[in-house]
């Protein structure tokens, strides 16, 4: 119990606290606490991907063993993730070699990042467009007073952040400027929107401020597990 | 006597209104409609002139108002997936740092940042500045893990991260580097991000700390998240592909030299803008047979 | 030669992906198992270039590293990095069943880091900063006249503020003149999320785009 909740509590204080501390007394040790636990954290977020690495592996092996659901395309994600990895940290390839740099564009881990992830991960966003298309004719009603205070909002956005915007009232008279679309965007962008994006900050902070404050004293463990009372 | 059982099947079934077939649009139809707005654009180069608003060109003016020599430092914090809207971004901020002769530090707290390093080395520099000595008016830092414990890391001491630059080479064997110890000696940061770490974490763990100017160049699904801080936190903000634009048109406008290959932003607005009027014209139909479906149905019960 | 063979895979598993438009399908499915898969390498071996070797090992080690990274030829090691090491062991035991709780010590750091750097940065620049930044005169003079639109506007800004502020606080109930603010918030709320709306709108369509250009780019090689 002292070594799986007592002791990362601890250290979750220790560190926590160094840094809190560190903004208002920024002198040893706390200066160099902030800057040495600020390497740390860098060098341990790596591992993180190692484990992330890990992980799929543990989990798409696992399917392939027992022929799980769709466990002929988990043979894909291994084949490609293994690929991928030893082209990689081994620098198999192409010009650069051992000494040279892992992502140069002629190198083996170039080439599959430039053919296969680039593509990949730009389409699957783009998807988004279609689906953001069909979500705007079938959910985006006008039901109600603040329905449509939010889709005239949104129309005036979508004009006047484009160069129609300009054509669209460019017409009018310098004493009705304050209607040309452009302008009427920006003046939503920063007044009202900003209100409301605004508030909306401050009740985040407010709740990070205090979820961390828990954190560091030990009120709140749910990142320890089961065994966290 | 003949049998009128079609007729009376027919007459049966009700008969499809506008309003029946406005509320059941096939997707696969919205689909096409879309990719039509984007690509019949693309091919017949449909292209709008674009004017700078002032969030943006708060960042143009104070990139102006920097003396020569300046230390700039761009943060490449993006993936290839949002490269149309955050690449033109990032040349954009090069170009405009490179004619104003300053000193640019390119680095990236996303791993996915350095390619597009490596991206605006050749379609910038090696174009339009072959004269810039890497290591003397530029230089490319790379990626470090860490998020936001980078920043708030190099805040402090940028050469206990960066040992190296990009290639391996010793930090401290480049001019430009000599003398930086760390985020404090800028003049100004850019972040050119699109989620997270981004902006957010630029002004939060660099900017407020430090008191450093930090302008940004986002996605624009994150653009209206970050107008709180415009301007005491953040100078200025470039957002979304319009964002992009409009600084590009800054700088045609400053820099006419630079028209044949910083307009990537500007040429793509026209398709922006068409596939906008279709997003909009599909909302205006889907409340069209919502109010109509609605009013019908009142009929029916009054009925 | 090889940028044809690279635009040529790229086109095709963005066709792959697209196909999904019509409806699940296996070329979908093998696209994005593949991308599940060369993404999660992707990360760790530039993690492990670009972070590992040079700022851990290479700070341990530097002997051990000569001729792979240039490292200075003064190197010393620097042990203290020993920390991160162990704390970075202790994360992978999370793969091994039995011994998974050692982990909990490197996720300490990690949350401790994370709970003391948004506490105080949280607090300057989301709570404090934002609080300084709605502080704005609300009578706005300009060369001896009141400007009216920036008047306005900063009136509006800090209703806005406030009356959005009071739609989220719960702990009163939303009546009286209390409650009408909290309806006033919702209204600039929803212009919130109306312009949210339209951003996002205008972001989808230009990865779309971008998607487009580079479909454009491969027809081209092939008429």
């Amino acid at each position: 119990m002292f070594f799986k909740v007592q002791i990362p509590l601890i250290i979750t204080f220790i560190v926590g606290a160094a840094l809190v501390i560190a903004m208002f007394v920024p002198h040893f040790p706390f200066y160099e606490a902030n800057e040495n636990f600020s390497i740390y954290f860098d060098l341990i977020a790596v591992f993180a991907f190692i484990l992330g690495g890990g992980n799929l592996l543990k989990i798409h092996g696992d399917r392939i063993w027992r022929k799980g659901r769709d466990w002929k395309y988990s043979i894909v994600t291994v084949v490609g993730f293994l690929a991928m990895l030893i082209v990689g940290t081994l620098k198999i390839g192409g010009p650069p070699g051992f000494t040279g740099d892992v992502s140069a564009s002629d190198s083996w881990f170039g080439f599959m990042y430039y053919s296969m992830f680039v593509p990949l991960q730009s389409t699957m966003f783009s998807l988004l467009a279609f689906f953001v298309a069909s979500a705007s004719y079938r959910a985006f009603r006008a039901k109600t007073k603040e329905a449509t205070m939010l889709l005239v909002a949104a129309f005036i956005i979508l004009i006047g952040r484009t160069p129609l915007g300009h054509y669209v009232t460019g017409w009018l008279p310098p004493q009705l400027q304050f209607l040309h679309i452009p302008n009427l965007s920006n003046w939503i962008l920063s007044v009202p929107s900003m209100a409301g994006q605004r508030a909306i900050m401050i009740g985040i902070a407010l709740g990070i401020i205090s979820t961390s404050l828990k954190l560091i004293l030990g009120i709140e463990r749910s990142y320890l597990g089961g065994e966290s009372k | 006597m003949a049998d009128d059982r079609p007729d009376k099947e027919q007459s049966s079934r009700p008969r499809k209104g506008v309003i029946d077939v406005l509320k059941a649009i096939d997707r696969r139809i919205i689909f096409l409609l879309i990719t039509l707005g984007v690509v019949l654009p693309l091919i017949f180069h449909l292209v709008f002139s674009v004017r700078t608003s002032p969030i943006v060109q708060a960042i143009f003016d104070k990139m102006e108002s920097l003396p020569p020599g300046s230390k700039v430092l761009v943060s490449f914090d993006y993936a290839p997936s949002t490269v149309p809207e955050n690449q033109p971004m990032a040349e954009a901020i090069c170009r405009h740092a490179l004619a104003k002769d300053f000193k640019v530090y390119m680095m990236a707290v996303w791993a996915t940042g350095p390619p597009q390093v490596d991206a605006l080395v050749t379609n910038v520099i090696e174009r339009d500045f072959p004269g810039k000595v890497y290591g003397k008016d530029w230089i490319n830092l790379g990626y470090k893990a860490g998020n936001q414990g980078l920043i708030n890391a190099i805040l402090l001491d940028l050469k206990g991260m960066y040992t190296t630059d990009v290639h391996g080479d010793p930090i401290d064997g480049f001019e430009m580097m000599r003398d930086v110890q760390n985020l404090a000696d800028m003049s100004l940061i850019v972040c050119i991000g699109s989620g997270f770490p981004g902006v957010r974490e630029w002004v939060q763990f660099a900017g407020d700390p430090g008191r450093i100017p930090v302008a940004g160049g986002v996605t624009a699904v994150e653009a209206p998240l970050l107008y709180p801080y415009y301007p005491r936190q953040l100078l200025g903000l470039m957002g979304g592909l319009q964002g992009a634009a409009e600084y590009e048109s800054a700088l045609v406008l400053k820099y006419p030299q630079y028209k044949e290959h910083a307009e990537q932003a500007v040429r793509l607005m026209g398709p922006q803008t068409v596939a906008h009027l279709v997003i909009i014209a599909f909302v205006i139909i889907g409340n069209i047979a919502y109010f109509g479906e609605r009013s019908r149905q009142k009929r029916a019960k009054k009925a | 030669m090889a940028h044809t063979f690279e635009l040529w895979i790229g086109a095709l598993l963005t066709l792959m992906i697209f196909s999904f438009l019509y409806k699940d399908n296996p070329f979908y499915k093998f696209a994005e198992h593949l991308f599940v898969g060369v993404s999660a390498a992707y990360w760790m071996v530039i993690g492990i270039w670009s972070t590992l070797m040079p700022n851990l090992v290479g700070r341990i080690a530097p002997n051990a590293l000569q001729g792979v990274i240039n490292m200075p030829e003064d190197a010393q090691p620097q042990y203290h990095f020993i920390v991160p090491a162990i704390f970075g062991l202790l994360m992978l035991t999370r793969l091994v069943e039995r011994i998974s709780w050692l982990s909990r010590w490197a996720m300490a750091f990690v949350i401790g880091f994370a709970a003391g750097t948004n506490f105080t940065r949280y607090l300057q620049s989301d709570f404090v900063g934002q609080i300084y930044n709605s502080m704005l005169p609300l009578v706005v003079v300009s060369s001896g006249h009141v400007a009216i639109g920036a008047t306005f506007s900063a009136i509006v800004l800090i209703v806005g503020v406030i009356s959005a502020l009071i739609y989220f606080f719960f702990s009163k109930e939303h009546t009286g003149a209390f409650g009408a603010t909290s309806r006033l918030g919702i209204w600039f709320l929803m212009v919130a999320f109306g312009a949210a709306f339209g951003y996002t709108v205008m972001a989808r369509i230009s990865l779309l785009t971008g998607r487009m250009q580079y479909l454009g780019e491969w027809l081209a090689t092939i008429f």
